[in-house]
């Protein structure tokens, strides 16, 4: 059974007055342990998608199951206790965190929120996790700004695995990140998967990121899926044009899949 | 600590801070200095200042120690200056981060209640309340932070609509923190430092407006004003003008004392945020 499916998901935006289709008749899935890559330009609807499987904006047509139920029909207090399931990692790893937190409160606010451990235990926890992402459990007293990018990329994972999810998205969450340490992360992540079973919804521009991590690949343009298949034989031998204009632009592929 | 130093490198930073220290101690030292009542008579009538030191600054129409009062007007002006600025802050930061963060109806009818408050000449609506209610201390804060919180609540709703769309709100939105959560606790305290900018000029608008209430006569009678000292002076303009003069500079210095620490708190904090 899939732990993601998706199903002619659509979504519009006015931009000058006009409509236009951000997001348009796409539906995937993603299997337990899997991870689906979603790559594309930029304005192809990549980050939208992550946007709407998370719920943090509404389609305006279509159909989001997360593991085996209708993950629209919920609202209220019932959505908030499902996201428990359903993670995310951003970007930019300053700018998903406040810029007020330490490590230790980012990291406490899913184990509170969802009850997962009491106030007693919690510094315990915290100390695991960061342990699990391959941190030193003494950065829990630190501010968010004052660790390196690569480390709040670790930190931002390790809120992510808080709650146990069976599906992170992760919306070009080693695109910011310089190529040494963005190599770590993507091991990391491996690992996670390998020891977790969590199934990732992989968003990049990056087709070598993409052949390296995904089992699987979705080529967006303009909001509609080009094509999609296999990783390595998509970048092997893309059909549709946006598909070879993307492998063209990628400098070399040289990295399989461990 | 680093933001104190950065606070006290300009000058006027320095200057208003010693102003406002000045103040202060006027205000608490005030009953060890002058105990027993200020409105009491202490000597002979309209004694000029400087002549008896027992009397340094003299005595009013009625014989009361004009410096006592002043002494005394502190406590009044400052307390009713900082509880205003405090109510009228928190209740704009609160309204203000409800109408940005819930948008749609909820932050329509919020901002158009704003626009309502803000219509109203603030001083005409604190002399509408106090005439109303009836002049004591908590009823003239209430009715200047009456006409003071749409500032606060205005800033509060902008800094807010940019804030709602970073990603640690979303990052928060993902986690599952319940709505309120995230504004105040994830949203507010963000979006506070241009809020907390406004602070000086409300402090000082609320010391003048009480100023102001006082001289018409509807302060707390039973508390010393500097505006009702400027108020019973004025009936002995030209024969004893220091009477009126004496709290007019007390009142002037406060309240460029008020701006200029302000000033101060702006640019260090200005610096933080451009850090940041």
């Amino acid at each position: 059974m899939s732990v993601l499916a998706v199903s002619n998901l659509a979504k519009r935006y006015h931009r000058g007055g006009k409509p236009f289709a951000a997001v348009d008749d796409v539906s995937f899935e993603i299997g337990p342990a899997e991870t689906l890559a979603l790559a594309g330009p930029s304005g192809s609807g990549k980050s939208t998608i992550a946007r709407l499987v998370l719920r943090l904006i509404e389609p305006d047509a279509g159909r989001i199951d997360f593991e085996g139920a209708d993950f629209l029909a919920l609202s209220g207090a019932a959505l908030r206790a499902r996201r428990a399931r359903l993670q995310m990692v951003f970007q930019d790893p300053l700018a998903a965190f406040n810029p007020r937190a330490t490590v230790a409160r980012v990291l406490d606010d899913p184990l509170r929120i969802h009850g997962l451990a009491s106030r007693a235990e919690r510094p315990r926890h915290i100390a695991a996790l960061l342990e699990r992402v391959g941190l030193d459990p003494a950065l829990a007293a630190r501010a968010i700004h004052e660790i390196s990018g690569g480390q709040r990329q670790r930190v931002a994972i390790a809120r992510a695995i808080a709650t146990r999810p069976s599906l992170i998205v992760l919306d070009e969450a080693v695109s910011a990140l310089d190529v040494s340490v963005r190599a770590q992360i993507l091991e990391l992540l491996l690992d996670l998967q390998r020891q977790e079973r969590i199934a990732y919804l992989f968003i990049s521009h990056d087709l070598g990121v993409i052949r390296a991590v995904a089992h699987r690949v979705v080529i967006l343009d303009a909001g509609r899926i080009a094509e999609s298949g296999d990783a390595r034989a998509v970048i092997v031998n893309p059909q549709s044009a946006i598909g070879k204009a993307l492998v063209a632009a990628t400098p070399r592929l040289t990295r399989n899949r461990p | 600590m680093s933001r104190l130093r950065r606070f006290f490198r300009t000058p006027e930073a320095i200057v208003g801070a010693l102003i406002l220290a000045l103040l202060a101690a006027m205000a608490l030292a005030a009953p060890l200095l002058f105990p027993g009542d200020p409105q009491a008579i202490a000597g002979p009538a309209l004694l000029p200042p400087f002549q008896d030191w027992s009397l340094p600054l003299g005595t009013d129409r009625l014989g009361r120690d004009v410096l006592a009062e002043l002494f005394h007007g502190a406590r009044t002006s400052l307390a009713v200056g900082l509880a205003a600025a405090a109510a009228a802050l928190l209740i704009g930061a609160v309204v203000g981060t409800l109408a940005g963060f819930a948008g749609g109806l909820v932050g329509e009818v919020l901002m158009r209640i704003t626009d309502a408050f803000q219509t109203v000449p603030s001083f005409l609506l604190a002399l509408a309340f106090v005439s109303v209610v009836g002049p004591s201390l908590g009823v003239v804060v209430t009715a200047i932070a009456l006409g003071a919180w749409t500032g606060p609540a205005r800033v509060a709703r902008a800094e807010v609509l940019s804030i709602r769309e970073r990603d640690y709100v979303a990052g928060a939105r993902v986690v599952g923190m319940h709505p309120l959560e995230i504004a105040f606790r994830e949203v507010l305290p963000n979006a506070l430092p241009p809020v907390l900018a406004l602070s000086s000029v409300i402090v000082a608008a609320a010391i003048l407006t009480e100023a102001a209430l006082s001289f018409l006569g509807l302060g707390d009678p039973n508390r010393v004003t500097w505006g009702g000292m400027i108020a019973e002076g004025r009936t002995v303009l030209r024969t004893a003008p220091f009477l009126s003069v004496v709290p007019g500079i007390a009142l002037v210095l406060t309240v460029l004392g008020v701006y200029l620490a302000g000033e101060g708190v702006v640019e260090s904090t200005a610096v933080r945020r451009s850090l940041s």
